[in-house]
Order: structure tokens, then sequence, then C-alpha cells
């Protein structure tokens, strides 16, 4: 009982950052129709940019994070404005190998910037542990679950609520309709970027958190193609659930099966999932009317 | 392009006083793919606080002359390549999309095209983008000429009829509050009952709103019903245009395009489009 109450708490937790970068890959697929490869990549900038806020340049931890977020939108806005949009109506093959790329490109500029080094993140999520019983439960797993569930729901707000994101979905769903509400399609691609690259400066740094700041959180950006695809690529709820699944997947198989199975088992489901739905568990199945 | 900021909707709104006419298209060229020559030519006038019909068979470029005032042509390669197009003495034939749309010009496209993974409210939000005061007051607006929409605010788009789909992409475009409503053959695969009502609520439009209105039909007899002015396109120009009263007594008209033989008989679609393909117009 005890085991099980605690894998699955760091499922979750792992399951809830998964879900923040899974997010972003979403929204930019969703909205620009480009599948990023390099999603991983930006979870490692943001980290290390926080890292670097705090340890580097001195900044108490709240004040660090708002800074790489505002470092995130700027970054991907320039990478949509300098990379993708002269890509726009290309083959799809070749904005693929562009994304691949591009994780290449920030990978090594991480590497030159920051080394290759591991950090540790210093502590500002709360390190101890609730006790319940005899189950012990640490309080950053507990946070990093809160934080990425406070921040998903900030997100479909956002989608749901906001003149912006009602307009990212109709983009989403048909460009030229879109363009003639006002919308300018080039701007919400830069948007969709731009929160891209926010969820994942906080999927990163509760990454960080947890795991310590390296190259090994690019590794993440394998996971979430598994969570993407168990929940569909064009589905934000799907994106959460998906994480969830593979987070407490991998720990159940890490605890229970062991012997490294943990990094097989996710995608032997996945590839399961997607006999029975090829859309994913809540991906869109193109509406047949008009 | 051109920086439009939300105020020169309205202003161009005032400025729409003067004699005038809303839109003016001077002998526009439009090239797709760099070969594909569609509209020769063209030219057409839209007076002010008047509805005007562009009527045309198939692939004579009717669409294309909407995306073109609509500035939508670059999404499929096209391209202005020659002539202008003047809204309210501007010339807009280079705006972007966003900008034309800011300036009162809205479209409602053919086949509908409503966002079908948002229900009918968001649908309606995202047309009133334009406008960040777009409140209840316009979505009350529209659902007081479409009560049907009330019913299905929160139905997703995709699982409408298509008649309630043509009214939600009616009802998006007024959210805009636009001056000039440009219909793209609205009444298309709609049957005869809810074609009579999407006129009817156009026709209200008109004279109740003031909108300005450019409505491209295929059903040429309701369309010159309801409009005061008409022009008929063939092979991208416009080869006859006039009062819509006289063009509906035009015998070449009847013929071709109300199916009716100079005899007065019915003659079916078939004898007319086999015909059409011995005689063209000019
Ligand atoms: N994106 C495009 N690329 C190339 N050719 C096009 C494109 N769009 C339209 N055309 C061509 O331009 C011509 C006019 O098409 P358009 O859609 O404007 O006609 P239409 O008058 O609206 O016809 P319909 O009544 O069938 O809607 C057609 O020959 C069509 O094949
Ligand atoms: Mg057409």
């Amino acid at each position: 009982m005890t085991t099980f109450v605690q894998l699955t708490i760091t499922g979750l937790a792992n399951g809830a950052v998964l879900a923040l970068a899974a997010l972003g890959f979403v929204l930019i697929f969703k909205a620009t129709g480009v599948i990023n490869f390099a999603q991983g990549d930006f979870l490692l900038v943001g980290a290390f940019a926080v890292w670097s806020f705090v340890v580097q340049v001195g900044l108490h931890w709240t004040v660090a994070v708002a800074a790489a977020l505002v470092l995130a939108v700027v970054l991907g806005v320039l990478i949509e404005r300098l990379v993708l949009r002269p890509m726009i109506g290309e083959d799809p093959v070749a904005v693929i190998m562009v994304t691949i790329g591009l994780a290449a490109v920030l990978q090594a500029a991480v590497q030159m910037i920051w080394g290759v080094t591991p950090r540790r993140l210093p502590e500002f999520i709360p390190h101890g542990v609730f006790r319940l019983g005899d189950v012990t439960i640490p309080q950053d797993r507990v946070f990093a679950v809160l934080i990425a569930a406070v921040v998903l729901a900030a997100f479909s707000v956002f989608f749901t609520r906001s003149r912006h994101g009602i307009a990212m979905r109709a983009v989403a769903d048909d460009q030229q309709a879109a363009l003639l509400q006002g919308i300018s399609v080039r701007r919400i691609f830069a948007m969709a970027w731009a929160l891209a690259a926010v969820s994942a400066v906080i999927g990163g740094t509760l990454l960080a958190n947890l795991t310590g700041v390296s190259g090994t959180i690019t590794e993440i950006g394998l996971l979430v193609f598994a969570v993407v695809i168990v929940g569909g690529l064009d589905s934000i709820p799907g994106a959460i659930v998906g994480g969830a699944i593979v987070g407490l997947l991998q720990q159940y198989t890490a605890g229970y099966i062991g012997g490294g199975l943990q990094q097989v088992v996710p995608f032997v489901v996945l590839v399961l999932i997607l006999l029975v739905r090829p859309y994913g568990l809540f991906g869109e199945v193109r509406i047949e009317r008009v | 392009m051109t920086g439009q900021d939300t105020d020169t909707a309205a202003s161009t709104r005032a400025a729409g006083d003067d004699a005038g006419p809303a839109l003016a298209i001077n002998n526009i060229q439009v090239i797709y793919d760099e070969v594909i020559l569609v509209l020769r030519g063209l030219s057409l006038t839209v007076p002010d606080r008047q509805i005007v019909a562009l009527l045309g068979s198939n692939g004579a470029g009717k669409s294309t002359t909407m995306k073109a005032i609509t500035g939508l042509l670059p999404t499929e390669h096209g391209e202005v390549t020659e002539g202008d197009i003047v809204y309210r003495g501007r010339d807009i034939t280079r705006w972007d999309t966003a900008d034309i749309v800011r300036a009162g010009i809205s479209l409602v496209m053919e086949g509908r095209h409503v966002f079908e993974h948002l229900t009918v409210h968001e649908n309606l939000m995202a047309g009133g983008f334009t406008r960040s005061g777009a409140d209840q007051e316009s979505v009350d607006r529209v659902y007081a000429y479409f009560p049907q929409l009330r019913e299905r605010q929160s139905q997703r788009a995709g699982y409408l009829s298509g008649g309630e789909q043509q009214m939600l992409a009616i009802g998006r475009a007024l959210m805009a509050d636009p001056d000039l409503l440009m219909l793209d053959e609205p009444s298309l695969g709609l049957a005869p009952l809810l074609v009579e009502e999407i006129f009817g609520i156009i026709e209200r439009l008109n004279s109740e709103l003031h909108t300005t209105v450019l409505l491209v039909e295929q059903n040429a007899r309701r369309a010159l019903d309801i409009a005061d002015h008409a022009y008929i396109m063939e092979n991208g120009k416009v080869v006859l245009a006039g009062p819509a009263g006289e063009l509906a007594e035009n015998p070449d008209v009847k013929e071709f395009y109300l199916g009716v033989a100079e005899s007065g008989g019915r003659r079916s679609y078939r004898d007319v489009k086999h015909h059409k393909r011995r005689k063209r117009w000019l």
C-alpha cells in the first residue's frame, strides 16, 4: 500500500510535468500544424534559464521564473518569425526536419552557454515530506502536481474564455475563415510558439526541481511523444490525461516490475491504444458534415 | 500592411455619407500560381447602402472576386496583377485581410466555413474579434435575427444542419458590425424555405442596419428580386450590368440564368447548360 501511494504520487508528479510539456506541443500542432520535435529542448532551455537567473544572476526565484518566462516569449516569437514562418506552405516533412534541426541547435546552444555539468536548482519548492500514517509523501511532488494543475487550468480558461484563446482555436479550425474575422494568423502562430515556450519553462523548472538541471531533461522529449499520441495530437485534455497515464505507467512498471522496463512499457501501451483509437484517446476525429 | 486601428471602421462609415460608392473595383486582373489567368479586367461598383448581385455560371470567377476584395488571394497563391480595389476612397488592393475587415468589409464564404470545433457562441465571439467590445449586445442582435442559433449556442458548430451553419456564418460576420457585407452563394444547398428565410434576412439587414450588400448567387431569380443592381460575369469579366429589374427582363438573362426560354416556357437545366456551351456572352 505504501509503495502504491508513493508510486502514484511520483507518477502523477511526473505526469503533470509531462502534461505541461505536451501542452506546448499540442498548442503548436493545433494552431500551426507543425510537429515540434524541439519541445523537449524548450524544457531544457527553460530549466537552465531559471537556474542561471537564480544561481548566476542571483535573482529571487520568483523574479527568476518571471524573467525566464519573458525570455521564453521572446524566444518563441523569434523562432516562429525566423525559423518557421519562412517554411509556411512547405512540405510537412521539411518542416519536421527544421524542428529537428532546431532541437540540435538549442541543445548545442545550451551546452555552449552553460556547459554539460548537471546542476542543482536551489530548493524553492518545499522538499520535506507529508506523513499520512506510515506513508510519506514528498512535498515537492505534491507541489509539482498543484502548480501544473493551476497552469493547465489557466490555459483552459484562456482557450475557452479569452478573445485570443478563441481566436487561436479558430485558426486551428479554418485559417481563411479566421483571417476573415480580422484575426492575424501570423500573430496567432507567434502566440502559439510563445505559449508553448512558456509552458515549457514552467514544465522544465518543475522537472529540474525533481531531477536536477541536465541534458536528461531532453529525454523527456521522447516521452512527450508518447503523451501526445496517447492523448491525441490536438487535444488539450488529452495532453493532461496522457501525461497522467504515461507518468503512472512508468512509475508502476519501475516499482513493481523494474529492470528498466519503465522505458518500454509506455510505448507498448501507446501502440495498443493506437490500435484501438487511431486518433488517440481525445484526438479530434474530423467532423463529417457540411 | 497599412496599420489600421479599430476607429477607422467608424470613421469610414461616417465618410460614407458622401456620394461616392462603397466599393469600386477597377479593371482588375487576377492570376493564380503565376500562370492561371482568372479575372480579366473586371470592374464593378457597389453603391452605398444598396444590394448588388453578382451572378455568373460555375467558374466565372465570382469567388475569386470575393477573395480579391478581402485580400485572401495570397493564401491561394493568387495575386491581383492589374487594376485596383477602392473601398470608400481608399485603395485596399494589397491590404492584409485583417485590416480590410477592420475597415468594415465582411465576407461570408462559399461553403459556410464555420469553425466546426467551436461552439455556436464561440464562433460568434471569434466573429467579434476586431471589436474588443464585442459584447452581449452584439450577440443578442445576432440571436434576434437567427433565433435558432440561441437554442444551439453551446453546441459545436460542426454538428449543426447546413441551414443553421449558414445562419451562423452570417451571424458571425455580423459580429464585426460590417459596413459592407459580402455573401458568396448563401443559398447553396439549402431547402427552398430556408433560402427564403436567408434572403429575407439579407433584405432586413440592408434596410434595418443600412448594411451595404454584395451578393454572389447562382439563384439568379431570388437574387434579382432583392437586389437594386446586378452584374453578370462570364470568364473573368462583367458581360452585362444594370438595374436588377431590367436584367430580370433581359431575354438572354431569362434564358441562361432564369431558365426561361424566349417563348416563356420553362427549360430544363440540361438544355440551358448544353446551349451555354455553344453560345457564350460576348
Ligand atoms: N486557388 C486556385 N488556384 C488555381 N485556380 C483557381 C483557384 N481558385 C479558383 N481557380 C480557378 O478560377 C476559376 C474561377 O473560380 P471561382 O471559384 O472564382 O469561380 P466561381 O464563379 O466562384 O464558381 P462557382 O459558381 O462554381 O463557385 C476556375 O476556373 C477555377 O478553377
Ligand atoms: Mg464560387
